[in-house]
């Protein structure tokens, strides 16, 4: 079988585009609740599972859509996000908050690590649904 | 805790009180020419130091809001009060540059919130209320952690990661205070 010159044309077009274009950011399978909750104490100084604080709060974020807990003055942005938070939403965001959504208030370069980010998400769903944290 | 437990670190305190945010890092922050001088393609990079720097202004107002709670407890003994009373007047200093360095950007400076519900019933200790402010001392540590490399300018950078030193020292002393490891691990996160 022969290649011509616009199959070679084809496949170098192919070749850029899958070098170039983005790759979609890796999840980690499992997460371990106990690494979490270190991980989660990185949050601190903004955020608190049962109250909002700089930070809305994280009881309730499992099925909540985004920008809309109780209380908590969003930025337009996140108003307008659209989303409902779950292991997903949440693992993408926490990656690199501000590029996800231009304009959110959250300024942190996030969470790079996809293991990291799955223990976070671990933990956060463990001491979420924990009715001696959140009532 | 007991002043026995305080004494062997009297004198690694006393440093504390010499210390101030650089005049080079205020400087920075509050009389760098450049920061006033925004142009449109840079706007949007503006913003998002803008954003981080409110973060930050943000995580330095529930601090001070906290040691004014721990100061008005009547749970801490001198000289952990006074180092309390101290630590709070270095995030003041911190609110006070980062809120100027806002200003300077074109943005609006977040103001504190009202009430930052700290779990005031939780606290009846003296530990108890050292163990909370170094909850927040450590996540002030690592919301810098997040800021430094983002922040385009990188004089505003080096000023941020002036104060995360600041933060980790605050975050050490009251780990050492509770009669824990004051430095458990060689890199911060």
């Amino acid at each position: 079988m022969s290649i011509g010159p616009t199959s070679i044309a084809t496949l170098l077009v192919a070749l850029a585009v899958a070098v170039l274009a983005p790759a979609p950011a890796a999840r980690a399978a499992g997460g371990d609740a106990g690494r979490g909750e270190e991980i989660y104490h990185r949050c601190l100084a903004c955020h608190a599972l049962a109250v909002n604080r700089v930070g809305p709060k994280h009881c309730g974020l499992f099925g909540r859509k985004a920008g809309t807990a109780k209380g908590y003055q969003y930025s337009a942005a996140m108003k307008k996000y659209g989303v409902t938070w779950d292991d997903a939403t949440i693992d993408h965001f926490i990656e690199n908050p501000m590029k996800v959504v231009p304009g959110t208030k959250m300024g942190y370069a996030g969470v790079k690590d996809p293991q990291e980010r799955a223990d976070l998400i671990a933990y956060l769903k463990k001491a979420t649904s924990d009715p001696k944290i959140c009532d | 805790m007991s002043d026995l437990d305080l004494n062997p670190r009297r004198s690694f305190l006393s440093g504390f009180g010499k210390f101030t945010l650089s005049a080079s890092a205020i400087a920075l922050l509050a009389g760098n020419e450049k920061l006033a001088l925004i142009t449109p393609a840079s706007a949007q990079t503006a913003n998002n130091d803008v954003t981080i720097l409110n973060s930050a202004l943000g995580a330095e107002q529930q601090a001070i809001a906290a040691y004014q709670l721990g100061a008005e407890s009547g749970l801490l003994q001198k000289p952990v009060l006074d180092l309390a009373v101290q630590f709070q007047g270095h995030h003041k200093q911190h609110a006070d540059v980062l809120a100027k360095a806002v200003a300077k950007l074109g943005g609006k400076p977040v103001v504190p919130l009202k009430d930052y519900a700290f779990p005031k019933a939780k606290l009846k200790a003296q530990a108890d209320v050292l163990a909370f402010a170094a909850s927040l001392e450590k996540g002030a540590v690592s919301a810098y952690l997040g800021a430094v490399p983002i922040l385009t300018d990188r004089e505003l950078a080096k000023a941020a990661a002036s104060i995360l030193g600041d933060e980790a020292m605050h975050w050490a002393v009251l780990r050492q205070a509770l009669g824990q490891n004051p430095v458990p691990e060689a890199f911060m996160s």
